[in-house]
């Protein structure tokens, strides 16, 4: 379950030593824009010493691998596919590239006989990639859309604002293709690191429109994120007046605080709970 | 002359020069060099000793950084030393 994706650089020791006390839920080792080329063979080097040396049993480990049409994928991939992480985030995903990274991760699995299978981010940053995004979902692997806001901002020819109404229907679409096929749908990350009112208002449209996590390019930015894309204490206390109501009515609907209540605002209540329980808002 | 370098000065990590030499040369600059200067000795020639190589000159300039930091960018260095080479 992720509110949180932190991007650290993988050529940082620093940031990357430090990565479990800023409380996200999965950090993004990133191997791709924060690392220039001539550095990308140290910090593939650093970064495989550093996870066998590093267990982060609570935190999801991500690596952003380079695209997969660059010369430096299939190194990334080789040097990356252990059983210490837990994802890789795809850069520039289509199902063509979609399809070639889980041959050559299933062939890594089979030959090292790896413990657990390896998941996939697809980073959806084109607009072919936004209108592919219900294929891209069902891709073999794929769990999670996250949406890479300045590059497709950059493809689309338009400037990125506060308001973010050049994004709004790449996020629509991509919540709709995510949702439909049961996995994550992530926001592209607020790029102002130090205006956290910002952060917040850009999450709170993010969650409306039916985001479930923002990626983060900042330590800072986890605990706002944190809080926009949990149950607050008002919705968690709603939603346990309804599934105590549900147990003492035998109609399929009935009223909690004059609002009207059916099974989809069950099931909803229900989904708000396992998180509030799943993020320890509650007690189990 | 041909030298591999690998890695930065900034804080937690450090800057390692490595050059072909006539026998096993450490030099060791360190911040916390009186505390962990035998452990950063001990990571340098354990490396060395994997990869089979007794004679290199190994300059490291440590901003604190830890074992695993220390192996890496030396590893990376020799790798770049060897390209150079190539």
């Amino acid at each position: 379950m992720r509110r949180s994706l932190l991007f650290i650089p993988a050529d940082t020791p620093g940031m990357m030593q430090h990565a479990d006390v800023f409380d996200a839920d999965a950090i993004i080792f990133d191997l791709e824009d924060a690392v220039l080329p001539d550095e990308k063979d140290a910090a593939l080097t650093l970064l495989d010493h550093y996870l066998q040396s590093f267990p982060l049993a609570a935190t999801e480990i991500i690596i952003r691998i380079n695209p997969m049409d660059s010369p430096y994928a299939a190194r990334d991939i080789k040097g990356v596919v252990c059983d210490q992480i837990d994802t890789i985030l795809l850069p520039k995903a289509d199902l063509k590239s979609l399809k070639k990274l889980d041959q050559t991760i299933s062939k890594i699995e089979s030959d090292q006989h790896m413990t657990k299978p390896i998941k996939v981010i697809a980073l959806i940053e084109t607009p072919a990639a936004v209108l592919d995004a219900a294929l891209i979902a069902q891709a073999p692997r794929v769990d999670g859309l996250l949406l890479g806001g300045e590059d497709l901002a950059t493809a689309l020819e338009v400037e990125r604002t506060s308001e973010g109404m050049e994004i709004f229907l790449a996020r629509s679409l991509i919540v709709l293709a995510a949702k439909a096929h049961g996995i994550d749908a992530i926001d592209t990350p607020y790029v102002n690191s130090r205006d956290l009112e910002g952060l917040a208002a850009d999450a709170r449209r993010a969650r409306g429109l039916g985001l479930n996590a923002k990626a983060c390019i900042h330590p800072n930015q986890v605990e706002t994120v944190n809080v926009s894309f949990s149950p607050t204490p008002e919705d968690i206390a709603y939603a346990q007046k309804i599934i105590l109501a549900q147990k003492t009515h035998d109609k399929g609907v009935f009223a909690v605080d004059g609002k009207m209540v059916d099974a989809p605002v069950i099931k909803r209540a229900e989904r708000l709970l396992e998180k509030a329980r799943h993020w320890k808002l509650v007690k189990p | 002359m041909k030298t591999g370098v690998a890695g930065s000065v900034a804080s937690h990590d450090c800057l390692i020069t490595v050059r072909p030499h006539d026998r096993l040369e450490i030099i060791i600059e360190s911040i916390v060099h009186a505390q962990f200067g035998k452990q950063i000795e001990h990571v340098i020639n354990e490396t060395l000793r994997e990869l089979g190589i007794r004679k290199l000159y190994v300059h490291i300039n440590d901003r604190g950084a830890l074992d695993y930091a220390i192996k890496a960018r030396l590893i990376t260095a020799i790798k770049r030393l060897e390209e150079t080479n190539a």
